[in-house]
């Protein structure tokens, strides 16, 4: 019985560190694309370079490490600027194959950059020594970097969900997304403010997949392997709200992490029939209100 | 969408043009002796293609999770040769053409009651699961290492599947023949017709009584048919089984191809495998690296300047000699 809790604690807290990573990137694919409608397929693409920026900064220039967070964010919002204004800004009224397409594109060219750049094995990370060993809490010992990335994420996210709810940009924001064309009609620069938040969520990504890459191995398939995860993510919690990915994230960073921890011999496949159960229950997710 | 769209304002005929590609691929057979193997494959492709651009490109459906039918036909395919000892090839084909309409019809009649992004995210978990299936159940699939031991009899019992490749190809260009005139016979019909109605204003064709999601369900499974005929074929073909059939990667490149070939236009899933397969077969296995960067390039490419595909780019550049004349 003793065994049996502990192993659920352990589910439950190596689950919560998953969720958290899946949340933290993908959050900003749920905001782009409630706010544009825009089938960003290619989001992987820049968790993954935040979590090469991040190991590159850490192993080859000795980067501390939250520096090295940082310059994934920094890097990969910058970026993602770029690209946002000269190629996504011309396909927001594009029909959803051109963006499909388009954003599969996006991912064969950064599949092979990654592996052009840094061949196909996977990043190792180098952790720095207050964040290596265990952490005990109540009788029982955790790994360090398993309760940074869960603090962390939460500080984030509450953070977020400030800027979200009580900022004047999280209310032009949810203006958009509610009625993009009555935004702009009181005045509300949507071009820019997508942008900004385009920059964000891919910012987000990057550090979620910097904090990740211990969890979430880094290497170049990284945008093909987890693109699923993200969107399921992203489908069952609903489009463009911030509390349905935080709850979906959770339960598939939980549910995964209990199936793979009781039943290997399925891999995968329960999470995949679950979402498909939900979204047939709920096709707009959880918490999405556009059906 | 284009000038060969199908529908009430084409012409259903048969146009002379319309012989160039069986023309080419006979011609091929007598003259590229050496090539019969890729030239299977691309017939295969041209095929698997064609059922894609009969969702995709007439009556709007995107799809990331064709495999899952072309996947689901090349192992039904594959398990009765290795397993069930079933080798004649018709039978195996007919095995695989019923798979994929089963499931084509079951996952079809649930998934396409949904739209956007829950349509695209409920494909591509549906060839998850069945990838997740044929990775785990390794003592009918091979698992991981995939499906090896095929055996295919002679076809009709007269045409041995020869080392050169020879039945192969024929056989192969033969099921694509009527796979190509079931497919044209659809488009030009009615049927076909209120597909691309749906694809354009799916509201009004809700509006003037059409039956939107039966034929919807039913072009699904249709196509899912083909795809899993198509799955059929290349099992029998290469003798083996692998995973990759099942991939998120092979139906981005099914896409890829019907998209440089020209969306939503019988003849674009037939230039589009061509190009592809022949410039993978030229240049994937010198530079793995930019094959991908060129093929991600190149989708960016179309995507923002050449909607339309090779043919678009055609259809252009006759419209343009026309006026000068």
């Amino acid at each position: 019985m003793e065994a049996f809790f502990a192993s659920l604690v352990s589910v439950a807290f190596h689950g919560a560190a998953l969720g958290m990573i899946l949340y933290v990137i993908s959050v900003g694919l749920s905001v782009t694309m409630g706010l544009m409608g825009f089938a960003n397929l290619a989001h992987g693409v820049f968790a993954m370079a935040g979590g090469y920026v991040l190991t590159t900064a850490i192993s080859r220039f000795g980067v501390p490490f939250p520096l090295a967070l940082a310059l994934a964010f920094a890097f990969v919002a910058a970026a993602s600027v770029v690209l946002e204004r000269l190629l996504y800004s011309r396909l927001y009224t594009a029909s959803d194959l051109e963006q499909v397409l388009f954003t599969i594109g996006l991912i064969f060219i950064a599949v092979a950059v990654a592996r052009f750049i840094y061949g196909t094995l996977q990043q190792p990370v180098v952790l720095p020594d207050y964040l290596k060993g265990q952490f005990s809490l109540l009788g029982r010992d955790f790994p360090t970097y398993r309760v940074f990335i869960i603090v962390f994420s939460a500080v984030l996210v509450a953070l977020l969900w400030f800027g979200v709810e009580r900022t004047r940009w999280g209310a032009m924001v949810r203006a958009a997304v509610d009625n993009r064309a009555m935004a702009q009609s009181v005045g509300i620069n949507t071009k820019r403010l997508f942008t900004l938040t385009f920059a964000l969520g891919s910012g987000l990504a990057g550090l979620g997949g910097g904090l990740g890459a211990d969890i979430i191995a880094i290497q170049p398939t990284y945008p093909f392997e987890n693109l699923v995860y993200f969107l399921v993510v992203v489908s069952v919690g609903g489009l463009g709200s911030l509390r349905g990915p935080f709850v979906a994230a959770l339960l598939i960073g939980i549910a995964d992490t209990a199936c793979k921890y009781w039943l290997p011999q399925y891999g995968a496949f329960p999470i995949y029939v679950a979402t498909i159960a939900i979204l047939l229950w709920r096709p707009a997710g959880l918490f999405g209100r556009h059906a | 969408m284009s000038l060969h769209a199908g529908g009430y304002s084409a012409d259903p005929r048969i146009r002379w043009i319309e012989s160039l590609p069986w023309v080419i691929a006979m011609g091929a057979f007598f003259l590229l002796p050496e090539y019969l193997s890729l030239g299977a494959r691309i017939l295969i492709y041209i095929l698997y293609a064609l059922s894609l651009d009969l969702i995709v490109g007439y009556a709007g459906i995107i799809t990331l999770g064709h495999s899952a039918y072309f996947g689901l036909g090349a192992y039904v395919a594959g398990i009765l040769a290795a397993k069930a000892g079933i080798s004649d090839p018709m039978l195996q084909l007919a095995a695989a053409a019923v798979a994929g309409a089963l499931l084509g019809i079951s996952t079809g009649a649930i998934i396409l009651r949904t739209k956007a992004l829950t349509l695209l995210m409920l494909t591509l978990a549906i060839t998850s699961v069945l990838l997740e299936i044929a990775n785990k159940a390794s003592t009918l699939t091979g698992g991981a290492d995939g499906l090896s031991g095929v055996v295919v009899a002679p076809v009709l019992g007269l045409f041995k599947f020869d080392m050169f490749g020879k039945t192969a190809y024929l056989y192969c260009l033969f099921v694509l023949l009527l796979g190509w005139w079931l497919v044209r016979r659809l488009i030009y019909s009615p049927f076909g017709t209120s597909l691309t109605g749906v694809r354009e204003n799916s509201l009004r064709m809700h509006a003037i009584g059409a039956p939107v999601y039966w034929r919807l369900v039913l072009v699904y499974t249709l196509s899912a048919t083909i795809a899993g005929v198509a799955g059929g074929l290349i099992t029998q073909t290469n003798q083996f089984v692998g995973l990759n059939v099942l991939s998120f990667e092979s139906a981005g490149e099914l896409l890829v191809m019907l998209i440089l070939g020209g969306v939503g236009r019988i003849y674009g899933a037939f230039v589009g495998p061509v190009v592809y397969l022949i410039a993978q077969d030229l240049l994937a296995k010198q530079f793995p690296e930019y094959w991908y960067f060129g093929i991600g390039t190149l989708l960016v490419l179309v995507v923002m300047f050449a909607r339309g595909g090779v043919l678009g780019i055609l259809d252009r550049v006759l419209v343009k000699l026309r006026r000068k004349r």
